[in-house]
């Protein structure tokens, strides 16, 4: 057995923050996006649509992210798609972070009165032109901190993605505590870089906060 | 022919009638007064006009064309017709400016510099000349609404709906949003107004319809009609507000 020292384990906690860092990117941009489309389906669709988008976010909310890891990475194969961990984990995440951010920002398009509707579609605006001059700018200054505070939870969500093998913080930690059989420090070690990669984010929130100041009030 | 005229217009919500045949013409430069009880249909019939209520039947023509309520229609009525609103409905993220700007630019594909000059023209006009660069959390309630009425004219609209533009203000602000509607009326502006400012609709507008019960009850001249009310309805209402 190699001496570890703290900076070898630092190093290698390291090493594999960049994966969590890279996967919450990945999971937060994508999921943003297909959110987003999903906002747009909820908000202007019909009946029909209106209830599948319903039904997605029930879904992704009512069940444990464990579990919908573990469908997509035992699932897939089943149907003949080889999966790899990596390419499960941000599947996985995606779905899950597009769900919850649908939701989220439903309810901050939903705040924005009735009035910027109608003012805006009397002076001859179609619905892409409101959502893009209107109301979504007026919604993301209320979504801010919700957003913010769960990109914090997709960031401490990606600790899952260790069960399946994926090698990212934690399970560096776990890799790395086999090996030295210290798991204090470890963990310790990991849990700070957590929070150092958390607490930048919550700064940020604040920062975009004064950014825009004037919303309905 | 008239500018837009409005052939037995039906609207429900639910099992609800709220305009049951409204038939009315407006002439070019005409301004209307539209007074009636609360629930008698005035706002439904102002929404009507801009497309923001699709009817369940009648006909709306405006300049001789047949408007259906398929969307491309809609729109290009919104386009002749403006709309100020009781609770003036600015954009509360961008300045009066930028208020005024927006939809001749994203709507109209006006250029950045033409939508301005049109703009700063209109935002003149309702004696805001000073206030561009305001938010409208930075204005009084009478500035907010004189900015919704410049944000509506700088579409060049054939016919402006006003449904109770001074409702929501404070008495000594009144008058200064009248003002400008009068000086719309004055310069041959197309009017529809809802309103309660009674010695108002007698000094400016040009013709009084009082709705009841989602008809029009009695229309005719200002001075005559309210001098002397033919119908006991009419009578009551005009009595109730003196
Ligand atoms: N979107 C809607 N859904 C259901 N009912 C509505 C809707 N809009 C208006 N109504 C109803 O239609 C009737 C007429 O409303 P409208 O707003 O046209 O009246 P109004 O004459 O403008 O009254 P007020 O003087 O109070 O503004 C009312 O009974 C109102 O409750
Ligand atoms: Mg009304």
């Amino acid at each position: 057995m190699s001496e570890f020292s703290n900076w070898d384990i630092i190093y290698n906690l390291l090493m594999a923050a960049r994966w969590t860092v890279l996967l919450s990117l990945t999971a937060f941009v994508l999921g943003g996006l297909v959110g987003l489309l999903l906002l747009m389906a909820r908000t202007a669709g019909g009946a029909w649509v209106k209830g599948l988008v319903r039904c997605y976010v029930e879904l992704f909310q009512g069940t444990p992210l464990l579990m919908q890891l573990f469908i997509v990475f035992f699932g897939l194969p089943l149907i003949g798609l080889d999966i790899s961990p990596w390419m499960a984990a941000m599947l996985g995440l995606t779905l899950f972070t597009s769900a919850f951010l649908t939701e989220i920002w439903r309810g901050c398009v939903e705040a924005i009165g009735k009035g910027q509707w109608e003012a805006s579609t009397s002076l001859g605006m179609k619905f892409t032109q409101q959502m893009r001059y209107i109301i979504l700018p007026q919604a993301m200054r209320i979504a801010v901190p919700p957003t913010v505070g769960f990109s914090v939870q997709v960031v401490k969500g990606t600790a899952v993605a260790s069960i399946i093998g994926f090698v990212e913080l934690t399970k560096a930690g776990t890799m790395i505590t086999n090996a030295t059989y210290a798991p204090f420090t470890v963990y310790g070690f990991v849990a700070v870089m957590y929070f150092l990669i958390c607490y930048p984010l919550s700064l940020f929130a604040g920062y975009l906060e004064g950014k825009f100041r004037h919303v309905a009030r | 022919m008239s500018l837009v005229e409005l052939h037995a217009i039906h609207k429900s919500f639910g099992e609800l009638q709220v305009l049951k045949g409204i038939n009315l013409s407006i002439d070019e430069g005409q301004v209307i007064a539209l007074i009636g009880k609360s629930g008698s249909g005035k706002s439904t019939l102002l929404r009507t006009i801009n497309g923001l209520e699709v009817i369940d039947d009648g006909a709306i023509i405006v300049d001789g064309k047949k408007i259906s309520d398929r969307d491309a229609d809609l729109l290009g009525l919104r386009l002749q017709v403006g709309m100020v609103f009781q609770q003036f409905n600015l954009f509360p993220h961008y300045t009066a400016l930028e208020n005024v700007m927006l939809s001749p630019q994203v709507v109209k594909k006006q250029s950045k510099a033409d939508a301005r000059k049109v703009a700063e023209e209109m935002l003149i006009k309702v004696g805001l000349a000073d206030k561009m660069m305001h938010y409208p959390d930075q204005l009084s309630g009478g500035q907010q609404q004189r900015v919704a009425i410049a944000r509506a004219l700088a579409m060049k609209p054939k016919v402006l709906l006003c449904d109770e533009v001074t409702s929501a203000l404070d008495p000594e602000l009144v008058n200064e949003v009248l003002a400008v509607v009068r000086q719309l009326a004055e310069e041959g502006m197309t009017l529809v107004m809802v309103t309660h400012e009674m010695r108002f609709a007698r000094e400016v507008c040009d013709k009084l319809v009082f709705m009841h019960q989602g008809r029009i009850h009695e229309t005719g001249d200002p001075e005559e009609v309210f001098a002397s009310p033919k119908t006991p309805e009419l009578s009551s209402f005009v009595g109730g507000l003196a």
